[in-house]
């Protein structure tokens, strides 16, 4: 699966969670970049990704999870 | 049928529930459910010993779905017995209606056990801590506890010998739960939430999710937590007198394996016989306690009345007509007999539960009537059960001889005269099914089920003539003395197969029907007035003007004595060609009945 794909079907999960219709993703974004992504939200999210992408994120792996580019390259060794 | 949202939020909460869409969906639904009619709004404080944010979400999207609307306070982390014993004002002033205790293995104290630790002095000391809190909420709230007993622990670090050792984890959280479940019986104002069963039943994998525990001390792991809101709701829903009344029951393979009206009494799977007739058994054992402590029973079922009664009769069927409040048998729409079988009972449609193996009879159900239940069975009986036990649709708050005579009492009830009810568009539901078939001649590889289909179907069959399946293959190659027609349907649930058949014997410039039938899964679909429709079509496209067609009367087939009749058939009795009453009809007068099914293929 391409990066390009990857980043697409995480701002549908997003999207979803947030409930934020517009969302926008690139790889620089940060949680404080985006609306309602707080450290609950964050839970959501990181299990809506695994769930989507049907993979597991080690607590060291989700530790390092900087920016929206983390996700992606991390989802891609995954797959 | 409303519009596309609540259609899918309808299905959503139906028991059990999906995780992803609660994850995922939850801020649209919870709009939706918000917009709901006579919710009633309660104010519910969540005591927690751990993370509660999550499970307040979804409690808070379950109890709307059961009409309560709850106005929420969470205490800070872990600070459950600090607000309690010191008086919070923050709490004091929102006034709880309801206060719901979540504590869980990891908040007890004395645990685990030392091996010089007295255990009976631990349990007291444990157990005095909580009877302290439930004191002071009746003391200063006087509002109903909901209290988690305690989940069994993660580890065993003295294997076997923690359940029995006087050091063991395992037997000490057992003995503090005895000791919760004998205060329970003693308070009118306490309800335990069995988180120890709950964690039995979801699985130590799913409940104690580390990863969650360590990074965000949610006490209980994140797939867990859904059927956690869903107990917590249900003894909720109780208290406040939303639980359901009334277990509404369709027959053929949701109490009872194989289908009466084609497999007849002896072909039904039910008794000790055969594992499928075990599962049944064991089901109908299921509801029969249900109806023990009150749940009335009723059935919805699509058979001839006798038909229904025959098959309740079985000698191995363990719900017997004296266990039943009414029984709605006929080809009605279920809807239609659901309202029916509420306003004889007198109670309101909200309190009614619907079980049926057949997903589309559920949408009809959830779409005419988004008040009642209808848990998501899957059409397999190895579940049919674990998912009515675990929907906690019947949560009872305790089981009063009230409860035990009620049966009867409706039952007298529902002796009253029957009426007529009128309901949201049919069309619209039919609409919303989202209906393809593909009809064309018989052909390959579709022979086998052909064959197998004149064999099987008895009840929507004017002729019921058998065929071989060479005698098939022989009619579908002769193309100029035969029109043949096969009918697959699909709709958004699914394939239903090749469902329908028509075949049609032609001499000169008529057209004789000699096989006519639908299965009975595809019944009130309007998929016999597709195949109508393209067979007068094709009659039309070879120049042939009559076409005939007889009803051959068997102990089965009553549900079609008026097929030709209501299509505008003539009644004529000079037909050599056919045995039985016959009809006939010029193609020109024939009008195409109306339907909402989109045919494809039709070459």
């Amino acid at each position: 699966m391409s990066k390009e794909s990857v980043l697409i079907r995480m701002q549908e999960v997003i999207k979803d969670i947030l409930d934020l219709d517009q969302l926008e993703l690139n790889r620089e974004l940060t949680a404080q970049d985006i609306d309602g992504w707080d450290s609950l939200a964050h839970i959501n999210i990181v299990v809506g990704i695994e769930r989507e992408f049907k993979c597991k994120f080690s607590l060291a792996e989700v530790k390092k999870l900087k920016c929206i580019g983390d996700f992606v390259d991390l989802i891609e060794t995954k797959q | 049928m409303g519009k596309e949202g609540s259609e899918y939020t309808q299905n959503l909460f139906q028991y059990p529930l999906s995780f992803d869409a609660l994850l995922r969906n939850r801020k649209k639904i919870k709009k939706e459910l918000l917009s709901k009619d006579g919710l009633i709004e309660k104010r519910i404080a969540i005591l927690g010993g751990s993370t509660t944010n999550e499970l307040k979400n979804l409690l808070d999207l379950i109890l709307l779905t059961r009409g309560i609307k709850g106005v929420f306070y969470e205490s800070e982390y872990n600070m459950y017995y600090e607000e309690i014993m010191f008086s919070n004002q923050k709490l004091t002033e929102f006034k709880p209606q309801l206060i719901y205790l979540f504590s869980s293995v990891v908040n007890l104290r004395y645990f685990p056990l030392n091996s010089n630790d007295n255990m009976a002095e631990l349990l007291e000391s444990e157990f005095s801590k909580y009877k302290s809190l439930w004191d002071k909420v009746r003391q200063e709230f006087n509002c109903p506890i909901i209290q988690n007993n305690f989940d069994p622990p993660k580890y065993r670090p003295n294997g076997n010998l923690d359940s029995y050792s006087m050091n063991g984890n395992c037997l000490f959280i057992n003995k503090l739960n005895i000791k919760f479940a004998e205060e329970a019986q003693s308070r009118e104002d306490l309800y335990l939430c069995d988180i120890n069963w709950l964690a039995y039943k979801i699985g130590s994998e799913k409940w104690h999710d580390f990863s969650k525990w360590y990074s965000y001390k949610y006490a209980v792991g994140i797939e867990a937590m859904p059927y956690l809101a869903n107990n917590v709701a249900s003894i909720i829903s109780t208290i406040y007198g939303k639980s359901s009344k009334c277990l509404v029951l369709d027959l053929d393979n949701t109490i009872w394996g194989g289908v009466i009206g084609d497999d007849g009494v002896e072909g039904l799977e039910i008794g000790v016989e055969t594992p499928l007739g075990e599962a049944y058994r064991e089901l109908q054992s299921y509801i029969l306690m249900l109806k023990k402590r009150g749940v009335l029973l009723a059935i919805a079922s699509k058979n001839d009345r006798e038909k229904a009664i025959e098959g309740i009769e079985h000698p191995e069927n363990l719900i017997k007509l004296k266990d039943l409040t009414n029984i709605q048998s006929n080809w009605e729409r279920k809807d239609l007999n659901i309202l029916k079988i509420a306003k004889l009972l007198n109670i309101s449609t909200d309190s009614l539960v619907f079980l049926d193996d057949n997903p589309t009879e559920r949408e009809i159900v959830m779409s005419s009537l988004p008040e009642v239940s209808v848990p998501n069975l899957g059409d397999d009986v190895l579940t049919f059960l674990s998912t009515l036990d675990m929907s906690g649709l019947f949560e009872p708050i305790s089981i009063s001889k009230e409860d035990l005579a009620r049966n009867e009492m409706y039952k007298a009830n529902a002796m009253r005269a029957e009426s007529e009810n009128s309901i949201t568009n049919y069309s619209d539901f039919l609409i919303s099914l989202n209906m393809n078939a593909e009809i064309h001649q018989f052909k390959k590889p579709y022979f086998d089920r052909i064959a197998q289909l004149t064999n099987k179907t008895n009840q929507f069959n004017l002729t019921t003539k058998r065929c071989t399946i060479n005698e098939i293959i022989e009619i579908s190659q002769d193309k100029n003395n035969y029109i043949t027609l096969q009918g697959k349907l699909k709709d958004k649930f699914g394939d239903n197969g090749v469902v329908a058949l028509i075949s049609a014997k032609v001499e000169r410039n008529s057209a004789y029907i000699e096989l006519l039938l639908m299965s009975c899964r595809v019944i009130k679909r309007g998929m016999e007035d597709a195949m109508l429709n393209v067979l007068f079509q094709k009659a039309s496209d070879l120049g042939i003007e009559k076409i005939y067609g007889s009803y051959i009367e068997t102990k089965k087939n009553n549900m079609v004595k008026d097929f030709y009749k209501d299509r505008g058939f003539l009644k004529c009795h000079n037909n050599i060609n056919c045995e039985g009453a016959s009809w006939m009809i010029d193609v020109a007068c024939y009008t195409p009945k109306q339907h909402f099914i989109r045919v494809e293929n039709c070459e």
